[in-house]
């Protein structure tokens, strides 16, 4: 069925409507649309980038495509037609044959997708095995040629290994392997790049084009980043609470976005941050300090040497397993240093947490990446707010109720929260009422662990705007570990780099960010992915110049 | 590298087994002396003379302290003798060689028919879950644990032995039986066995296979176009081994340890039934005997199952 453009559709999906039973505690089921009248066609060899926040339904548009509902998700309206067919009318054996075949998926996290049982040439050639596209010896002679493809590291012996034996980033790519193996139409990509470090990404991504472009498959290309998907999609479509707001080619949509939505998403992170000039005496000193776990046996920390300053944010910011969290156990005193010392207002802090004040723990709060684990989810917010008044300040009754409602206040959250249980918040309120609580300590000093990681951008920024905010009003200091370097800008005035368990960088924010860097620095700032088409080639050109230069 | 690392898993648990078995066997031979009365008087009788008694005492070495008697026991245990029954005077090895043979012929039997039918029906409820043959078989599994033993024991002798008479009531077995024969003697026992240990073996294979089929890795075999039992035998079981192992080997030891009842009700001549003739005689040296014997089985049954979970598990037997 040729359209209009000439080239042959490959999927058409027509007024899908998904819908999920929700079985909230306390309610009667009921059922909830998840994904609402979304039709698009898409021809041979493009690829699609399907957009938006948590919850706007991309995975599970993805997903239907094979005609597969995580959990309790049903497609209950609409045509879904792959190659022809609406494969809505197939029954289980039909759609098993067009999974795996026909369409493969790639999975966000490669190391949980693989069955760590099993050797990865096993794993990448069943599908085509088991569908029947070719014996043992042809599928295997072509996995090994599409590791080389996606530049794995020994391409004839990696199928050999098991799953955890080789990197997540390599992973990732022998997933991707996998799901071209089997020669299918349609790859299902579900945010392959979202869980590896951005240096680590762009070479991931990189790889994943090129494979795209050299065996001619048509893909669905899900994530919530958009300056990612401008690098691989010929077209994106933007959905919010699973209808969609804007479909069009990729450099209209990043270049001339026409809904007020996508704009939004397209100027994200674009706080303006002016840096505030070091005060004389620094707040928090860390010297020369050392830490390992294992009793001294696994060195994660190596003479690191920080300060920060009254009422400013010194922003540290590394890859995992950089020892950017390790650095901020050792500051709370949950990891007592092998060496060195951490002081607060000139004085030194004892190493251990249970040699520390009450005032010395009040001092300095925290705030975690995860707002969900990180409370009591049958306590409510009043409850969770007012423990620390409790507990620092001995408030109790009326004065208690007074003050959290004073800091909802500040956390931009209305009292009637006060009465709610965390399940009945959303991601960015549940960390706001995290905010709160460490607030309510009046501390002087507030470590954050990637509070924004885990949050989606617009949210993301929400939360930024309000520590910034919260920092001019009550002349708190912030300790902020991130790997994301949008953040970094957004909200430091100095910046530590961290880098296997050093600080290869330091410094205020403009010396930072002002050439010329270290090698590190200039590696991890120029893998963060730019909202502009055509990024990738160049960044990717760039490193090969500077290699071949070497 | 990596097999040597295996290698020294495996040793740490074997030495562990082991230790466990001296310290079982002290407390054994602890527990028999907390035991009242001696054993010198209980050969004698109430009648017998103070200088009877001393005479006996000092010919048994029962004055010597606890330690000495300790040691000379276990001596004696590792030289492959187990002393001699005070109720009849025969030596304990020798007649308990063929009680542990019929116990574990009879164990082996059951196991043979429960633990493949209870891997398979864990599967078959897995494949079928929430459904209809899931729940059946779910509530017989539910229904035959909560029924005791002997009542499972003594239903199957009603309606096989007394009304169909197609078995023995009494599973009495010879040396001189064929094989045929002895398989005949024990299927009443070995039926009623398999009931027991069945459930718990299904239920946790059941539960186990469940747990692994939330993994990530399963979606990833549902999408390869996977059919639901490739999925269960490939991809879930083999992750699942380690767990159902434990089970089996649990209830394998069960089979050994536990069959005193089944053992009683069947007149099997068995290890149960010796223990529990001679615990109503208050013979001591036979009691720590099979007493060590069980806690033997115990012991080795659970090591086997921690070995296998250690080969079954890739990241040990393949190191980065």
């Amino acid at each position: 069925m040729p359209d209009a453009g000439g080239t042959e559709t490959l999927l058409d999906i027509r007024d899908l409507r998904i819908e999920a039973t929700v079985y909230a505690p306390g309610e009667d089921p009921r059922d909830v649309v998840i994904v609402d009248g979304i039709s698009f066609k898409l021809a041979k060899g493009r690829v699609l980038g399907l957009i938006g926040e948590s919850g706007a339904g991309k995975s599970t548009i993805g997903l239907s495509s094979m005609g597969y509902g995580r959990g309790g998700v049903r497609i209950t309206g609409g045509e879904i037609i792959v190659n022809g067919r609406d494969i809505r009318k197939l029954g289980p054996r039909g759609l098993r044959k067009l999974r795996g075949s026909e369409v493969c998926y790639v999975a966000q996290s490669a190391a949980a997708a693989f069955n760590p049982a099993h050797k990865l040439m096993d794993q990448v050639v069943e599908a085509a095995l088991r569908h029947g596209t070719a014996n043992r010896r042809e599928a295997e002679a072509r996995a090994v040629e599409l590791f080389r493809k996606l530049s794995l590291p020994n391409p004839e012996t990696i199928g050999k290994r098991y799953p955890h034996q080789v990197s997540g980033g390599q992973l990732q790519r022998v997933m991707t392997a996998m799901a071209l193996c089997s020669k299918p139409d349609l790859i299902v990509f579900d945010e392959p790049t979202t869980a590896l470090d951005v240096t680590t990404q762009i070479d991931v991504l990189a790889a994943i084009k090129d494979a795209i472009a050299d065996t001619h498959v048509a893909a669905l290309y899900i994530t919530h980043d958009l300056a990612v998907v401008a690098q691989v999609s010929d077209e994106i479509m933007v959905l919010r609470h699973g209808k969609m707001i804007e479909h069009g080619e990729t450099r209209q949509i990043i270049e001339a976005p026409r809904k007020d939505y996508t704009k939004a998403l397209v100027s994200v992170r674009s706080i303006e941050h002016e840096e505030k000039k070091p005060a004389t005496q620094p707040i928090l000193r860390v010297e020369d300090v050392t830490a390992a776990y294992g009793g001294g046996v696994v060195r994660v920390l190596q003479d690191v040497s920080v300060d920060i300053f009254p009422g400013q944010t010194l922003a540290v910011v590394g890859e995992s397993g950089s020892g950017k969290s390790t650095l901020a156990r050792v500051i709370t005193g949950l990891l007592p240093p092998l060496e060195g010392t951490v002081s607060f207002e000139g004085r030194p802090l004892p190493p251990r947490l249970a040699n520390r004040t009450k005032d010395d723990l009040r001092e300095l709060q925290m705030i975690y990446q995860m707002a969900d684990v990180a409370m009591n989810p049958r306590q409510t917010v009043k409850t969770i707010i007012g423990r620390p008044l409790e507990f620092y300040f001995g408030m109790r009754g009326a004065e208690r109720d007074r003050r959290v409602a004073e800091l909802l206040e500040e956390i931009e959250m209305g009292k009637g929260f006060a009465d709610r249980y965390p399940a009945e918040l959303s991601g960015g309120q549940k960390q706001r009422v995290c905010i709160a609580r460490a607030l309510a300590a009046k501390p002087k000093l507030i470590i954050c662990d990637e509070v924004t990681s885990a949050l989606d951008p617009l949210v993301a920024d929400g939360i930024l705007k309000l520590l910034l905010d919260l920092q001019k009003r009550e002349d708190v200091a912030y300790l902020f570990i991130t790997h994301d370097l949008a953040t970094v800008r957004a909200i430091a005035d100095s910046i530590a780099v961290m880098y296997q368990g050093k600080v290869v960088r330091y410094g205020t924010k403009t010396e930072v960010l002002t050439p010329p860097y270290d090698d590190y620095t200039e590696l991890l700032l120029s893998s963060v992915p730019e909202m502009e088409v055509g990024w990738l080639e160049k960044a990717i050109a760039g490193r090969r110049m500077e290699a071949a230069g070497n | 590298m990596g097999s040597s690392r295996i290698l020294i898993l495996i040793a740490q648990r074997i030495a562990m087994g082991v230790l466990l078995l001296f310290a079982v066997s002290a407390l054994i031979f602890a527990g028999t002396q907390i035991l009242p009365g001696d054993v010198a008087q209980s050969i004698l009788g109430q009648a017998a003379t103070p200088q009877a008694l001393a005479n006996l005492r000092e010919e048994l070495g029962l004055n010597d302290p606890a330690i000495v008697r300790y040691f000379r026991w276990l001596g004696g245990v590792l030289t492959g003798d187990l002393g001699t029954a005070l109720s009849n005077g025969r030596d304990i090895a020798s007649s308990l060689e063929d009680r542990l043979g019929n116990t574990l012929f009879l164990a082996a039997i059951a196991a043979i028919v429960s633990v493949p039918l209870a891997i398979l029906l864990g599967l078959l409820a897995v494949r079928y879950r929430n459904g209809a043959i899931d729940k059946i078989i779910s509530g017989l599994a539910l229904a035959s644990t909560s029924l005791p033993e002997f009542f499972i024991g003594y239903v199957l002798m009603l309606f096989f032995a007394v009304k169909l008479q197609w078995f023995p009531s009494v599973s009495t077995v010879y040396d001189t039986m064929s094989f045929v024969e002895k398989l005949r003697a024990v299927a009443l026992p070995a039926t009623a066995l398999t009931f027991v240990v069945l459930a718990h073996m299904m239920r946790m294979t059941r539960a186990a296979i469940l747990n692994v089929m939330q993994s990530a890795y399963i979606e990833t075999a549902e999408l390869k176009g996977l059919s639901p039992f490739q999925i269960i035998r490939r991809h879930a079981f083999p992750n699942a081994v380690a767990p159902i192992v434990n089970v089996v080997m649990l209830n394998l030891a069960y089979l050994v340890v536990g069959v005193v009842v089944i053992e009683v009700i069947f007149v099997y001549p068995g290890l149960g039934q010796y223990l529990v003739d001679h615990v109503t005689k208050r013979d001591v040296p036979v009691v720590q005997a099979v007493g060590l014997i069980f806690a033997a089985v115990y012991i080795g049954l659970n090591m086997i199952a921690d070995i296998v979970a250690i080969l079954a598990n890739p990241r040990l037997r393949n190191p980065r």
